[in-house]
């Protein structure tokens, strides 16, 4: 039996890494990806804990998560795909004609 | 006065209808007089007087069957504040009873001849309309004086004084907006204004008179007064009865006060009769008479008031002597019997200044209202002589010979005549008694009438002026010979003034072709000419001072207290029927043995300087004016200019007032609390919120990672918080 803990920080990391990618790529859809990897790694989180307490509403609630996150790749990929008809590119840094 | 449930009333609850009357006739033509022809407007305002005329007959049979005692009716109650109470109370005595026959028999007389001169009248001004506004006046007037003497108070009394006054006021100003003779057109409106205040001066002396009597007696009420006058000062009463004088003076047109009165003859000329010589200005005559118990009670006032009417008598007499205009001469000829009848009342003698009151309303109501039959004549006489130029046109010698005669009297165009004639109309005064001349052939009823009305007022026996002028005469060399020597002198001139005025009217040759061509006026101007002629003649019978008659004394005995029946003084008599004979001869030799020619000098004006002032009425109206009104004008002006303008519009309104309020909002409220305060409040806070905005939206860079980088610091710091706090 894997310690809970590993979940833990494997979920941390996963996080970690999502985080950054979003702060840190331009790329639109990079940044995409980076978003559906920070919601798996709290999903990660909420079924190990779902484990340690012997819940099953850990994972009910994952499945939530899934799918709404399906549910925001579909609205997601549709603007970028409409981003990207409009400026020939789906670097976020373009997209900036509402800064102050 | 001890109104017992024996006495019985009669006719008294008719009082009220003496006012009544002639405000109905007033109200029917006021309101339906549009419709009406002249003729029906005319017969309603006389009726109207005739039927107060009939009424004052009723309650003289009445008084009669009380042996003149004071009977009262009350109308209405009018005020009743603590002690005091005035009703409207119609007191009917014997001296009531008089003037109310006198006015409303005179009155209802000059009403039916004012339907024959203002039908004219109204013709020669151009303005038909104002025919019913004057039967309308003539009304007011009548129910004003009704009032006067049916008073039972002193208050009420003034309510008829202030009304006369008013009505006064306005037939002076008939035709305010008009003059023929070449003076400013505000002439007559003027002479109205200066009616008005010198009536006003005497007013004010009777309204301090009435208030000083309130204080001393507690009461206006004529009886409550009288009985009270034993247990109040002397001093107070002299008070009274010289504020009274003063009252007089005004209404009454004694000195000073009398220089109203000839101006006043700017209204037509039924009003110089009606108002200005028979009725109105015997006012201040009546109100001495109605207070007799007061000045019976302090002979100093008396003196003074009998002083002020002789004086008056002989003033106006000698101006009257001076005089070229035939109202103006009659109009000075009425001041001076009022000083005669002032003097009369003045020494006690009221019975005799009442009976002149009377014969004198009878002959120089006939006297003005022929001296207007004289002035229409004249003007129909003028008025053929226009169209007859009119039609000569062509022939230039006629044309010529009128231009000359129209010439000599400072012939200038008038405006409204020019407006309105078709033919050339010159300024001609038909009043002037040296346009006049021969009358006698053209108009021989007014003749008649004028001789009957000259005899009466020169005081030739037996007409009615003897006897009236004659009493006071006697009266007066028994109590005060000053005033005997100014009233025999006055009487002298009254005679020659009135012997000049009929020679150079009636006689001698036409001085004018509006006199050659005159004409007679028609039977409802000479009807009651002729009525009044014969009062003129016969009035006299009211009062003969023999044994068995003396009625008019007898009669207001009971109202005026035991009077002297004086039997006649053949010295008196004779002396003053002499000088008016010879006043009368010495007239003929100056102006009828070689009749008065065409603009020839008076002959009185061989006097000189005297002649002078009798034709300038002594410069007195220059007196006043550099005395009263020049002054008074001045301080107007300095009051208008200096205190109102420059004071206070200039300085205090505009300076202070605008200035402080000109600070406060301008400096005050719009800079600092406006500009300074809100505005820049309300800008910094736009200006703040701006440049905050500028601040803030640098934070808007449009970079996805940094608004990222935002939400997970604000993540942290969040669950940062949470988790540490």
């Amino acid at each position: 039996m894997i310690p809970v803990d590993y979940y833990i920080i494997l979920s941390a990391i996963l996080f970690t890494i999502g985080v950054l990618g979003v702060l840190i790529r331009r790329n639109a859809l990079i940044i995409f990806m980076s978003i559906e990897l920070m919601l798996n790694a709290a999903n990660l989180a909420i079924v190990a804990f779902g484990s340690v307490f012997e819940s099953f509403s850990g994972q009910i609630f994952v499945f939530f998560v899934i799918a709404v996150a399906a549910a925001e790749v579909a609205v997601g990929l549709a603007l970028i795909v409409e981003i990207f008809r409009s400026k020939r590119s789906i670097d976020v840094d373009q997209v900036s004609s509402l800064k102050g | 006065m001890h109104l017992s449930e024996s006495v019985n009333t009669g006719f008294l609850f008719l009082a009220p209808w003496l006012v009544f009357f002639p405000v109905i006739g007033l109200l029917i033509n006021t309101l339906f007089g549009h419709k009406f022809s002249e003729r029906m407007i005319g017969a309603v305002a006389s009726l109207a007087s005739g039927a107060a005329f009939v009424v004052s007959v009723l309650l003289y049979v009445t008084v009669s069957g009380a042996h003149g005692e004071a009977m009262r009716w009350q109308l209405a109650e009018w005020m009743h504040i603590g002690t005091l109470s005035l009703d409207w109370t119609f007191r009917v005595d014997s001296l009531s009873t008089t003037m109310m026959l006198v006015v409303s028999g005179v009155g209802t007389l000059i009403h039916i001849y004012a339907i024959g001169y203002m039908h004219e009248d109204v013709r020669f001004k151009n303005d038909v309309g104002r025919f019913r506004r004057f039967f309308v006046f003539l009304n007011l007037f009548i129910a004003a004086m009704m009032v006067l003497i049916t008073g039972d108070s002193y208050l009420m009394l003034f309510v008829g004084w202030e009304g006369v006054g008013l009505c006064s006021f306005l037939l002076v100003g008939f035709w305010y907006e008009l003059d023929l003779l070449a003076r400013p057109s505000w002439s007559n409106s003027f002479a109205a204004v200066k009616a008005f205040v010198a009536n006003r001066v005497g007013d004010f002396g009777f309204l301090i008179a009435t208030f000083i009597m309130f204080w001393a007696f507690g009461s206006l009420q004529f009886d409550k007064v009288f009985q009270q006058v034993p247990t109040v000062a002397p001093g107070v009463i002299i008070a009274i009865t010289l504020f009274f004088l003063l009252g007089v003076t005004g209404k009454s047109a004694q000195v000073p006060l009398y220089v109203w009165l000839p101006d006043a003859m700017a209204g037509p000329t039924p009003v110089s009769a009606l108002i200005h010589a028979a009725t109105m200005v015997t006012a201040g005559v009546y109100l001495v008479a109605r207070s007799a118990p007061l000045y019976s009670s302090v002979p100093e006032a008396q003196n003074i008031v009998a002083l002020v009417g002789a004086v008056t008598a002989l003033f106006a007499a000698t101006i009257a002597a001076g005089q070229f205009d035939i109202k103006k001469v009659l109009a000075y000829s009425t001041i001076s019997q009022l000083g005669f009848m002032v003097a009369a009342v003045g020494m006690g003698a009221y019975v005799a200044g009442i009976f002149h009151l009377v014969t004198h309303a009878f002959f120089k109501a006939l006297l003005f209202l022929s001296a207007g039959s004289v002035i229409l004549g004249m003007e129909r006489g003028h008025h053929h002589a226009a169209h007859a130029n009119h039609d000569n046109h062509g022939k230039g010698k006629k044309k010529d010979g009128k231009r000359k005669v129209e010439s000599e009297h400072d012939a200038h165009h008038d405006t409204r005549a020019e407006r309105s004639a078709e033919h050339e109309v010159e300024a001609f005064d038909p009043g002037d008694m040296r346009n006049m001349g021969g009358l006698r052939k053209t108009m021989p009823v007014t003749f008649w009438v004028y001789m009957a009305g000259m005899v009466a007022l020169s005081g030739i026996p037996p007409f009615s002026g003897f006897w009236s002028k004659d009493e006071i005469l006697l009266d007066a060399s028994m109590h005060n010979q000053v005033v005997y020597w100014l009233l025999t002198i006055a009487a002298f001139f009254t005679a020659f003034y009135m012997g000049r005025q009929i020679w150079m009217v009636f006689f001698g040759e036409a001085r004018h072709e509006a006199a050659a061509r005159a004409e007679e006026s028609p039977k409802v101007i000479t009807v009651p000419l002729i009525i009044l002629a014969a009062l003129a003649v016969l009035g006299g019978a009211l009062n003969l001072p023999f044994e068995g008659f003396h009625n008019l004394g007898h009669w207001l005995e009971a109202t005026l207290g035991e009077v002297e029946s004086l039997p006649l003084n053949l010295q008196v008599a004779g002396i003053s029927t002499l000088l008016a004979l010879l006043a009368i001869l010495i007239s003929w030799l100056m102006y009828a043995r070689k009749p008065f020619a065409k603009d020839q000098t008076d002959p009185l004006a061989s006097l000189g300087i005297l002649f002078k002032g009798m034709n300038s009425k002594w410069w007195i109206d220059e007196l006043y004016h550099l005395l009263f009104i020049n002054p008074y004008i001045k301080i107007s002006y300095f009051i208008a200019e200096v205190i109102d303008w420059r004071f206070w519009h200039d300085w205090f309104h505009e300076k202070v007032i605008m200035g402080t309020y000109n600070w406060i909002s301008f400096t005050g409220l719009n800079e600092y609390a406006d500009q300074k305060g809100i505005d820049a409040f309300a800008n910094g806070l736009g200006t703040w919120t701006q440049s905050l905005a500028g601040t803030l939206r640098k934070v808007q860079n449009g970079f996805v990672r940094s608004y990222a980088l935002s939400i997970l610091l604000g993540v942290v710091l969040i669950l940062g918080y949470l988790i540490f706090k």
